[in-house]
């Protein structure tokens, strides 16, 4: 059959994935979207979204497609990708689901059952004895119900916790034992299988630079031929159609062991796709459509990819949210589902974009790469740039010695923003002076410079006759203001001229320059003091009579919660509190007089 | 466009002497500049810090608006007297939330901020300034009241302050005043007369009598807080129309509080474009000749100092001493008369007169190029009536109803500084540069003049002339001529509104220029323009 219109259960930068190929296949496309991305690039590029209430409704995505009658739906990659369910509900309401039977999907989605079938065809398997041995979880996946146990002592209490997170996260508390193989690498075999039969692999992805089982940095082709075999033979086994994954450990003696099947597309499918020239979201298409594979791999090149997340890894991958101010990666192929002015929020993945670089060797895609990161400005949220650059540019990650710890070992660089802060000073100064041509802070009796307070740094600086003079938290740096915009600001320093592009939102500034990039959170010039509640002190608003006190010493009270009440020509006037906080005093009794501004309660920060 | 040529050789010796002379003349001001930021010296300022309190101008910083220019008034008044330079108040324009207002600061560490009789006449100025070009004034308040010693200068002549400060409130201008500290007796009245107040905690003080006086008067015994505390202002008196918690928050208020003066400009502001000249301004410096008695012309300035150095020259074959023209600065358009040869004889006198009435006629401000040493003198010229020519000239200054501005940069002798819009012709605003000088004559002159006189006397009465006392005479004389005609002695005096770095003429006339435009720019009606 031929889909003619193609919905995507999914969201993001996947969800636009799948649209681009459509529209060069000429199939119509259908996003469906939860409020919070109501104004996402992917519902826009779509022709026609539907709204639903969760990306994980079955049902509602289902009558979606019929709404819009669309005849095939894409699940991406995720949770929807990997459940039977949805893919019985689509068949046996007549939409073509893009993906392997949900039977496949069943066999290879119960680790457990997957390992047997892989020891039956002759794949290693790592052995459920033995320490250190990770306790993971059968229906699991993303590492969550993961634990690692490295003596009998700790085996049956790391077995109950993996349990219970198993139960919580995946509604299966079934867990199995690996043996862990340290200094491992984790390589995955991509492969395909058609409805005649037909299973090809397109060679394998190193996928060791993780952080807590995510993968961060992806390489293809990684070429061995046992692992193709290997994949080829689970896949035929399997019976699969479509699109797959076969994850194998690779130990550091050369044996290998089958880990996993993943019967879906992955993250990172787009670096064998740029080393093999093939688009692996039409050839998903083809074969749901029934059509033979006529793929005859071969690889050429080598491709990278670095996943770029909104989040902060010196803050232990704290998510970052905001609105993104400044979204320009350009030199290698970018798969994102953000734009200028989209809202990140903390409802979904930080992932916020896949930068893939594709060059004739390993270093030269690695230097791409890094030279796009390096050149990429992003402003709005906080991301694991400099993490990704430190990886890229780390000497044993360009020597190919990493495992799958290698990422807890690369240190981030810590950025000297001072020359940052300077560059954010001075843009913000000639953004606040556009449209002036008096010149910017100009005194004819100068007795102090202008202050742009940063969090961490004080930026003091003149525009003087004689050029820039400028301090940063009090040190006076040598720097000569070549060129100055509310955007760009080039200084030159001990005989070098840098570039710093400059963007402002909600009080931080983002600097961008070959010295790095920096995050500063600007301070207000004027403390807005609240007298009272600087103060805590509640006082009379008028003369009258106290009626009612219904605070006491030491009380926490709560926001709006009435302390005292004081009457006054016939009206009653409720003295509240404006915040939460402790009752350190009350200075008033019912039944007495109080003139208008009298103190009647103290309040105290509650600690 | 007509643009101006560039004439000047940077390489020549003559600029090099120039430049050379006017330099050690910045030094010389620059050395005064920083005695007045110094206020009354590290002892005093430390002390006021250990306090927690900003320095006047720290103050003037937090208050104005980030990147804005500020334009100090008459910073070094008093300069050479009993008194600090500076006169323990810092005065000026600068842009509080887009609005262009005047700043009168006291200096608390100049004897307690106190003012004598140089602060009465700098703050005097700094209020004209605010009236006539319609601009709200903010007082920063922190003063010990007059300079007791010199109170009899002061007091009945000081009355004016707080009678010109309702005068500015019932003519639209607003008055703010921001209390930081001492505000008593008849200081008392600045926060009383101001339309809006704002007074720090437990620093403000504002009475009429302290303790002491109250106690001496009436044998009332009360503390500070009770008789003019910022608490009791907010909340009993009502003087305090906000009471702030402290310093920073005082300036936020009072920022808070212009944001919502509702101000509009007047003047149709700025309308031509307003691209840098086409020629260095660092180049002013070698451009005025260190002897006065060299003339330069003036057009070298001009193509330093207006926009794009675009200057469309009128009557340029007629009256050519002085050069009259149409440009702009900063987008303002301007009426340029500015002497090339020093002298001025009818021809220049009529031209004068006649560009005046244009400029009234077009609604244009004029700018005075100070650089002249008189009218012509001498039998034929008298003959010929230089006296009325200068007349028309003068009545056309006088009765000019656009904004004038003046600078003077070399000259300023005998009837030309009338006829040249001098400080008695109100000028809105009149700086110098630093080696320019004003007299009613040259020291020589002046000097030469009375041994003339002296010897006709003596021959009158048959008495012997005595040549040793006569030159003993002539040299005390010029020497104190020469003094009093420097341009420090000048600005010590209010006799202008500051002396100003060649090199910042054009940011200091479009400061002034666009404080002008806070006020309409109207010209003179009623008759038409004479022809001369």
């Amino acid at each position: 059959m031929t889909i003619r219109k193609l919905l995507v259960a999914n969201r993001g930068e996947i969800a636009r994935r799948i649209f681009r190929t459509c529209r060069a296949l000429g199939i119509s496309t259908v996003a469906v979207y939860a409020e919070p991305d109501a104004a996402a690039p992917f519902v826009h590029e779509a022709d026609e979204a539907v709204a639903i209430d969760g990306y994980l409704r079955d049902e509602a995505i289902v009558a979606a497609a019929a709404r819009t009658g669309a005849d095939a739906i894409h699940p991406g990659y995720g949770f929807l990708a990997e459940s039977p369910a949805f893919a019985r509900r689509c068949r046996d309401a007549g939409i073509v689901w893009i993906g392997p039977a949900a039977e496949t999907i069943e066999a290879v989605g119960d680790k457990v059952a997957a390992k047997e079938l892989a020891a039956r065809v002759g794949v290693p398997v790592l052995p459920s004895e033995g320490f250190p041995l990770l306790v993971k979880a059968a229906a699991g996946g993303g590492g969550r119900g993961m634990r690692v146990v490295r003596d009998e002592r700790e085996l049956s209490a790391a077995v109950a916790a993996a349990e219970r997170e198993a139960s919580s996260s995946f509604g299966d508390g079934r867990v199995f034992r690996e043996r862990l193989v340290e200094g491992a690498r984790h390589v995955e075999v991509q492969v395909l299988g058609d409805a005649h039969g037909h299973v090809v692999h397109l060679f394998g992805r190193e996928c060791s630079v993780q952080r807590r089982w995510q993968k961060v940095i992806e390489e293809a082709p990684v070429v061995d031929e046992r692992l193709h075999e290997a994949a080829v033979a689970l896949a035929r086994e399997i019976g699969y159609v479509g699109a797959g994954t076969i994850e194998f450990l690779l130990a550091p003696d050369g044996a290998f062991f089958f880990l996993e099947a993943n019967a879906r597309l992955q993250v990172e499918h787009p670096v064998t796709e740029e080393v093999t020239g093939l688009d692996l979201v039409s050839l998903q298409i083809r074969i749901a459509e029934g059509e033979p594979l006529d793929v005859a791999p071969a690889a050429t090149g080598h491709a990278i990819e670095a996943r770029l997340y909104a989040e902060d890894p010196a803050l232990g991958y704290l998510p970052s949210t905001g609105r993104i101010a400044r979204f320009e990666i350009d030199g290698v192929r970018v798969d994102s589902g953000v734009e200028v002015g989209s809202v990140v929020t903390s409802h979904y993945d930080p992932l916020l974009a896949k930068l893939v670089a594709h060059a004739p060797t390993r270093v030269e895609a690695i230097r791409k790469l890094a030279g796009a990161l390096r050149r990429a400005r992003v402003h709005g949220v906080t991301t694991n740039r400099d993490q990704l650059l430190a990886v890229l540019t780390h000497p044993a990650f360009a020597a190919g010695e990493i495992d799958t710890t290698f990422l807890d070992r690369v240190q981030i660089p810590r950025v000297d923003a001072r020359l940052h802060a300077a560059a954010a000073a001075l843009a913000a100064q000639a953004a606040r002076r556009r449209g002036h041509t008096l010149p910017s802070g100009w005194r004819n009796n100068p007795s102090q410079r202008q202050r742009t307070a940063y969090e961490g740094y004080d930026v003091d600086y003149r525009l003087a006759r004689e050029g820039l003079e400028l301090e940063v938290n009090g040190e006076r740096i040598d720097a000569l203001l070549v060129s100055c915009t509310p955007g760009v600001v080039e200084l030159e320093v001990d005989g070098v001229r840098r570039r710093f592009e400059v963007s402002r939102a909600d009080g931080v500034a983002w600097v961008d320059s070959s010295l790095g990039s920096a995050r500063l959170r600007e301070l207000p010039r004027f403390r807005e003091a609240d007298l009272l509640e600087a103060e805590g002190s509640l006082v009379a608003p008028m003369p009258g009579t106290v009626v009612r006190v219904d605070a006491e010493p030491g009380e926490e009270v709560e926001a709006g919660q009435t302390l005292v009440v004081v009457e006054a020509m016939k009206m009653e006037h409720v003295i509240a509190a404006p915040h939460a906080a402790r009752v350190a005093e009350v200075r008033v009794a019912a039944g007495e007089q109080v003139d208008g501004g009298r103190v009647l309660v103290v309040l105290e920060e509650v600690r | 466009m007509p643009v101006l040529a560039n004439r000047v050789e940077p390489g020549s010796e003559t600029f090099a002497t120039n430049r050379a002379a006017q330099l050690e003349k910045l030094a010389e001001i620059d050395e005064q500049l920083a005695e007045a930021r110094a206020g009354g010296g590290p002892r005093y300022v430390e002390r006021h810090r250990a306090r927690g309190k900003l320095l006047p101008r720290e103050r003037i910083e937090l208050l104005l608006d980030r990147d804005a220019p500020f334009l100090e008034l008459s910073p070094l008044a008093a300069w050479g007297t009993d008194y600090r330079v500076g006169a323990s108040v810092v005065t000026g324009i600068g842009v509080i939330e887009g609005v262009e207002c005047v700043f009168v600061a006291n200096d608390p560490t100049v004897r307690g901020g106190s003012t004598n009789p140089f602060s009465a006449r700098k703050v005097g100025r700094a209020t004209d300034i605010a009236r006539e070009n319609r601009l709200p004034l903010v007082n920063l308040v922190e003063s010990g009241g007059a300079d007791l010693p010199t109170q009899s200068e002061i007091f009945i002549p000081g009355g004016r302050h707080f009678r010109d400060l309702t005068q500015l409130s019932a003519a639209g201008i607003p008055t703010i005043a921001l209390v930081f500290g001492n505000s008593t007796a008849g200081g008392a009245y600045v926060p009383g007369m101001s339309d809006y107040t704002v007074m720090v905690k437990e620093r403000a003080k504002v009475f009429l009598g302290g303790p002491p006086l109250v106690k001496m008067a009436t044998g009332e015994e009360s503390t500070d807080e009770e008789l003019g505390g910022a608490e009791m202002h907010a909340r009993v008196s009502g003087l305090a129309d906000y009471m702030a918690v402290d310093e920073q928050d005082c300036l936020r208020l009072g920022r808070q509080i212009v944001r919502r003066l509702n101000r509009r400009k007047l003047g149709p502001g700025a309308t031509e474009a307003a691209d840098e000249p086409l020629y260095d301004p660092a180049e002013l410096l070698g451009i005025a000749s260190a002897d006065l008695r060299v003339p330069f012309d003036p057009r070298d300035v001009l193509a330093r100092v207006v926009d794009g150095s675009r200057f469309d020259e009128f009557k340029p074959l007629y009256g050519a001493s002085l050069v009259t023209g149409w440009c702009s600065i900063h987008g303002f358009p301007l009426g340029v008369l500015a002497n090339h040869r020093g002298v001025l004889f009818s021809e220049e006198s009529e031209k004068a007169a006649q560009f005046i009435q244009l400029a009234n006629q077009i609604d244009v401000p004029l700018l005075y190029l100070q650089n002249t040493t008189g009218y012509i003198v001498g039998r034929d010229y008298e003959q010929r009536g230089i006296i009325k020519d200068g007349a028309k000239m003068i009545n056309a200054v006088s009765n000019s109803s656009v904004p004038h501005l003046t600078l003077n940069i070399g000259a300023s002798y005998g009837a030309g500084n009338y006829g040249m819009c001098g400080r008695a012709y109100n000028p809105r605003f009149l700086f110098a540069w630093p080696h320019a000088k004003s007299a009613v004559m040259g020291p020589e002159q002046l000097a030469g003049v009375l041994s003339i006189v002296a010897r006709a006397s003596a021959e009158t009465r048959g008495e012997p002339f005595d040549e040793d006392a006569d030159a003993t005479m002539r040299a005390a004389v010029e020497d104190q001529i020469e003094r009093e005609s420097l341009a420090l002695f000048l600005t010590a005096r209010l006799y202008d509104d500051g002396i100003i770095d060649p090199r910042d003429t054009r940011t200091v006339l479009g400061i002034a220029l666009s404080a002008v435009h806070s006020n309409e720019v109207r010209g003179m009606r009623g008759w038409g323009v004479f022809r001369h």
